[in-house]
């Protein structure tokens, strides 16, 4: 990107000055390198969030943005139901909640030592994965809409997890304001066989080990000590999520010029807060995220059952739960006044710093839990929400490494078979159904997580907990 | 079906690109650039077939719509798709997909596609009279 566009605010801060049609300036977060390497579709499309209706504060790009579709990924924008702001569907994107959870286990490496195959072969078999997998679990339409309606609350009365499970996922596993009539038969129908399956594509499940802490008070809170044994899950609403992201999408991008809005990119398609529509999306987003909350929490469940088969006595108890692709009403201090707003975060974070009385009084001296997808071949993190990320940027921050080059390029460049192979020697286990889509998720198709996160800490959106590497990847 | 389809880089998600004769074609020439990011072509039987009917206010509306009721087709039916053959009428298409059950030993599908964006979205005739469209995908 070229620098002279930018005003540089501080050494990890940078501003788009508001012109032609922005309403507020687009802020974006990193050093001088990564500016320069930035695309300049990042740079045209948080110009575009900008002009959008109701918008607050500013259009945000986090260390970790890249060229998306409408928002780029890594955006952050919120809008102001009383100043006729928007919801967009394509703002949170095709798959609503997607996220990463993160189980602690009271076992370290040296306890899987002998066992790592075993493990990766018992998790292959009990977790569905890759395109075409189907869960054990298949809805009608009275437990559809219950699903829909109670979320991971939902998951743990039908037996799936603990209900202390609960009290470490966003909003208590249950996001209210669900409309499940909201959400077409389609989205439905799309649903009914793929409960607690993980997906595909950059979706998966690890078996880490905790590398580094960097910061023992706040680790110590999260339960998290090194060489211990962690579990994360990334994955979403599945295809429910992304069907109904696929009907509000072409209803916001028709419905535009009769609600008098003017779409910069109608892959920016949206609807004021207070609009029939707005509601109705808002309605079927929420039921989408329950539908990933169940998802991740059915998931836990399975996990547990095959770390019990391999390694009697392990137990998994939640550390976090939270999405990174989503709108989410909160309260925020803007120019010192508490304001509703409705936070867009695009392949971002939510990360609400010590204090904030969203979280659970287990965490609230410490702030929340920010978890950090990385790849098979380098490591994810364990980030905790900081004070300074609420003035910053609306308490938010990055949410994995962020691709570095297309798909089409990682399968010219790489096998998956000679990866798994060579992963394996370097202690990660890789199991998959595609060999294709290993290949396509390449460590080194990605951006340095490392870097990323370094970044994310000095522009201070959060601060660096725990260093996580993997010793089994579950790919889908 | 006339004319060739590919696939060009976009970071996160992968573009379709497609030229044809006609407009019909350059539908069929984009369904098979959206399913050949998910496995090979050649891999895949047109053994079954699915009638699809899209009807939009414009070309580019349908486009998104005929490749998002594939994905949908693909999903809940468990299948991929090989072979299209589209007809339009305004802007109603009757379209047929043929291709078999996912088989993840021999297909090994990559990704699963979310959805078609309207991004990087075009569908037009040439000067020469061909027909050239593009969509960026989420996947």
């Amino acid at each position: 990107m070229d620098l002279q566009k930018l005003t540089r605010s501080d050494d990890y801060q940078w501003q788009i000055e508001p012109h032609g049609e922005m309403r507020v300036p687009g802020i974006l977060f990193g050093d001088q390198q990564l500016m320069e390497q930035l695309d300049d579709k990042v740079y045209e499309q948080l110009c575009n969030v900008a002009m959008l209706p109701g918008i607050v504060g500013a259009a945000y790009a986090m260390p970790d943005a890249h060229w998306g579709y409408g928002f780029p990924i890594g955006g952050v924008a919120a809008f102001d139901p009383e100043d006729n702001g928007v919801v967009s569907a394509g703002g949170v994107g095709f798959d609503i909640s997607c996220g990463v959870r993160t189980l602690v286990t009271n076992s370290t490496a040296t306890d899987l030592h002998g066992h790592e195959s075993a493990l990766a072969d018992e998790l292959l078999a009990s977790i569905p994965a890759g395109l075409g997998s189907t869960g054990r679990i298949h809805l009608d339409h009275q437990a559809m809409d219950a699903m829909l309606s109670g979320g991971a609350r939902w998951a743990v009365d039908q037996g799936y997890g603990l209900a202390a499970d609960l009290e470490r996922i966003e909003e208590q596993g249950r996001v209210s304001g669900a409309d499940p009539a909201a959400v077409s038969a389609q989205a439905k129908k799309r649903q009914r066989n793929e409960m607690g399956t993980l997906g595909s594509g950059n979706h998966y499940l690890e078996v880490q080990r905790v590398a580094k802490i960097f910061a023992p008070r706040v680790a110590d809170a999260f339960g998290l000590v090194s060489d211990q044994i962690v579990i994360s899950i990334h994955c979403g609403s599945r295809g429910l999520g992304h069907q109904v992201g696929t009907d509000f999408l072409r209803e916001m991008v028709l419905a535009a010029p009769e609600l008098g809005i003017r779409l910069p990119d109608r892959e920016l398609a949206c609807a004021p807060i207070r609009s029939e529509l707005g509601q109705r999306y808002l309605g079927a987003m929420r039921a989408a995220t329950n539908c990933a909350l169940a998802n991740r929490q059915i998931i836990t469940d399975l996990t547990r059952a095959a770390v019990e088969r391999v390694m009697p006595g392990t137990t998994l108890t939640l550390l976090f739960d939270v999405s990174h692709n989503i709108c989410k009403e909160e309260e925020h201090l803007v120019d010192g006044k508490p304001r509703r707003l409705f936070i867009h975060r695009k392949g971002a974070t939510r990360a609400f710093g010590p204090g904030s009385a969203a979280l659970p009084e287990s965490l609230r001296r410490v702030g929340q839990p920010v978890l950090i997808g990385g790849t098979m071949g380098t490591a994810s993190y364990v980030l905790a929400g900081t004070q300074s990320s609420e003035q910053r940027a609306l308490s938010s921050s990055c949410h994995g490494a962020g691709r570095a080059m297309s798909r089409n390029r990682a399968r010219k460049l790489w096998q998956g078979r000679q990866l798994v192979h060579e992963l394996a020697e370097r202690g990660t286990l890789v199991r998959s159904p595609s060999m294709r889509g290993v290949a396509e998720e390449a460590p080194g198709a990605y951006k340095d997580v490392d870097a990323v996160v370094d970044l994310a800490e000095a522009a201070g959106l959060s601060r660096k907990v725990a260093r996580l590497v993997p010793l089994i990847c579950i790919k889908g | 079906m006339s004319g060739h389809w590919e696939h060009f880089s976009h970071r996160a998600d992968i573009g379709l690109r497609a030229v044809a004769d006609t407009k019909a074609e350059v539908f069929e020439n984009m369904a098979s650039a959206m399913a050949a990011v998910i496995s090979d072509l050649g891999v895949i039987e047109p053994a079954q077939e699915v009638t699809v009917d899209c009807e939009a206010p414009s070309d580019e509306v349908l486009l998104v719509d005929w490749l998002n009721t594939l994905i949908y087709e693909m999903a809940t039916r468990k299948l991929l798709f090989s072979e299209f053959e589209v007809s339009l009428d305004n802007h109603r298409l009757h379209g047929l997909a043929r291709g078999e059950s996912i088989d993840q030993q021999k297909h090994e599908p990559a990704v699963e596609i979310k959805g078609a964006t309207y991004t990087g979205l075009e569908i037009r005739p040439l000067e020469n009279g061909r027909w050239r469209a593009a969509c960026v995908i989420d996947v």
